[in-house]
Formats: structure tokens, C-alpha cells, sequence
């Protein structure tokens, strides 16, 4: 067997307890509640940029912790990393293309 | 796979069993991102039209039912949590803790698609469907709104009932000790699959119901 597969099958038994992934759902809960109270203040154009950040938050701590992300090898962060990249390029482009007209 | 799980495979069955949990994994993701992309482009869409028809998003999602939309959010966040602490318990070996966990998801999911079916019902009762007499005397961004939260939540309420089916399949084998502690690799997808689905949601709520 592999030095890399050794590394591994012990990193598949150091998943989170109950507890870290009860914790993460009260804070996204609780990160839940706070979009809806900010949204009810009138804030203009910061409403959109809070409510996106405190998505992309969440969306991290379900990744990092529900999803196991946090404890996966280098290979599949890597992956992930570069999907995004080529997601966020998506993106850009479009938005610079959009607001340029 | 380690050495111990490969001789576990074997006291069982009799001969090697070949199994690739990484590369399971890794196709559990790669699959994951073509969800992504099929949902970014309508994100994109989104963000294009909500770009040129501010207000009329603004006056559109004014009707929204915040109340009904944050109790989904925080039915799917649960139903993901239940999910995560189902592989948690079978992987200490808690079968009958981990199947009651999925059987939690599975309610969740169901409460998920109740709400959404009295919300679209109470969207299609004040006349807005395509050829509606509400939405024929709206604004073009009005109409542009209505069109991408019907076809973006219906999407997404079609990947609650596929994420259910996912794990109806795996409840199936781990009753069948198909899935046991030791091979979960299919659990962890089918939970992979349906935080995918929470995470979707967790954009979706705030960019159709929260514009002021």
C-alpha cells in the first residue's frame, strides 16, 4: 500500500463529531436570521453585496464542514479550486462585458 | 483504499471486491460542478436581467412571502445537517441512528416541496402563469422575474425530488448492509448531491425574496 493511501485512511477517520456539525448549523441559522433582518433595513445598493456575502459564508461552511472539504486530500481541493476559478471567470467576463456597454 | 478495508470486503464475500472511494468521490464532484454550471448560467441570467430591470425586479419580489421562503431555508439547512450526522452514526456503526437521520431528511425534503407547492399555487391563484391576467399587466421586468423564479425554483424543487430519490435508494442499501461503516462511499455521495442542493437554495432565497 501507498504512503498516499496510508495518509489518507487516516484522514477519512478524523471526520467532525455531532457537535462540530451542530454548531455549523446554528451559525448557519443564525447566519440566516441576519440576512433577513439586514434585507428588512433599507441599506440601497449594500443590501444585494450583505446578502451575497452572507450566501457565499454559508455556502463555505456547509462545503468545509457538511461536505467534508475540510478533511478531503489535496487532489479533490484542487479540484474544486480550479472549478471555481473557471466559474468565477465565467462571471466576470459576462458582468464586464454587461457593465461596459 | 486502505488494506483493512479491502480484507473487510473479503471475510464477507469470498473474493476482492475492486472499490475506489476517492475516485468515487472525485466523480460525485466532477458531476457536482455540471450542476453548478447549469444552474450559474440561469445565476447569470439573473444577473444580466436584474442588472437592466432593477425596479422591476424590486416590484416583482415585493409579493414575495419572506416568512415562508427564510422556514425553507431553514428546513433544507436542518435536512443537510441531518444528512452530515447520518454518516457520522454510520460510520460509528449506528445503523438504526443513521437510517432514522435519512428518514428526517426525507421529511425535510417533503415539508420543502409542500411549502413550494402552496407558494406556487398562491402565485398561480393571483393570475400569474404565462397567458395569467396578472402578468399580462406587468412590466417587462416583472414578467422577466416571474420567468426565472418559476424556472430557477422549479428547477431546483425537481433536484429536492431527485436528492430524495438519491436517498431513498441509499436508505435501501444500508437497510440491506449494502452501505455499512466501513463502505459508505454512496451515503457520502447522495449527502454530497444534497447539500449541493441546499446550496443552491441558500442563493436562491435571498436573490428572489430578499430585494428591497
Amino acid at each position: 500500500m501507498s504512503e498516499q493511501g496510508k495518509e489518507h485512511a487516516e484522514h477519512t477517520s478524523h471526520h467532525p463529531t455531532y457537535g462540530t456539525y451542530i454548531m455549523v448549523w446554528i451559525g448557519l441559522v443564525a447566519l440566516t436570521s441576519i440576512t433577513v433582518t439586514v434585507a428588512g433595513i433599507k441599506l440601497g445598493s449594500l443590501t444585494l453585496i450583505t446578502a451575497l456575502t452572507i450566501a457565499t459564508i454559508k455556502t463555505l461552511m456547509v462545503t468545509y464542514y457538511f461536505m467534508h472539504v475540510k478533511f478531503d486530500n489535496r487532489v479533490i481541493k484542487i479540484f474544486i479550486l480550479v472549478c471555481l476559478i473557471i466559474f468565477l471567470i465565467l462571471w466576470i467576463l459576462t458582468f464586464s462585458d454587461l457593465s461596459f456597454r | 483504499m486502505s488494506d483493512h478495508e479491502i480484507a473487510a470486503v473479503q471475510e464477507h464475500s469470498g473474493h476482492v471486491v475492486h472499490r475506489d472511494d476517492e475516485g468515487s468521490k472525485m466523480g460525485m464532484w466532477l458531476f457536482l460542478f455540471t450542476e453548478l454550471l447549469l444552474f450559474g448560467g440561469l445565476f447569470l441570467l439573473y444577473g444580466g436581467y436584474r442588472f437592466e430591470y432593477s425596479e422591476g425586479f424590486k416590484a416583482a419580489a415585493a409579493d414575495m412571502n419572506v416568512f415562508i421562503g427564510m422556514i425553507n431555508t431553514v428546513i433544507l439547512l436542518t435536512s443537510s445537517l441531518a444528512v452530515a450526522l447520518s454518516i457520522a452514526a454510520l460510520q460509528e456503526n449506528k445503523k438504526t441512528l443513521s437510517m432514522g437521520l435519512l428518514w428526517f431528511t426525507q421529511v425535510c425534503g417533503l415539508a420543502f416541496l409542500v411549502n413550494k407547492y402552496f407558494e406556487w399555487s398562491h402565485e398561480i391563484h393571483n393570475g400569474i402563469y404565462p397567458g395569467g391576467p396578472a402578468l399580462e399587466n406587468m412590466s417587462n421586468g416583472e414578467v422577466i422575474y416571474f420567468g426565472l423564479y418559476y424556472t430557477m425554483t422549479g428547477l431546483h424543487g425537481l433536484h429536492v425530488i431527485v436528492g430524495m430519490i438519491f436517498i431513498g435508494f441509499v436508505m435501501v442499501f444500508i437497510q440491506r448492509d449494502k452501505i455499512t461503516s466501513t463502505n459508505y462511499q454512496k451515503l457520502e455521495n447522495a449527502g454530497l448531491y444534497w447539500h449541493l442542493v441546499d446550496i443552491i437554495w441558500i442563493f436562491l432565497f435571498p436573490l428572489f425574496y430578499l430585494l428591497h
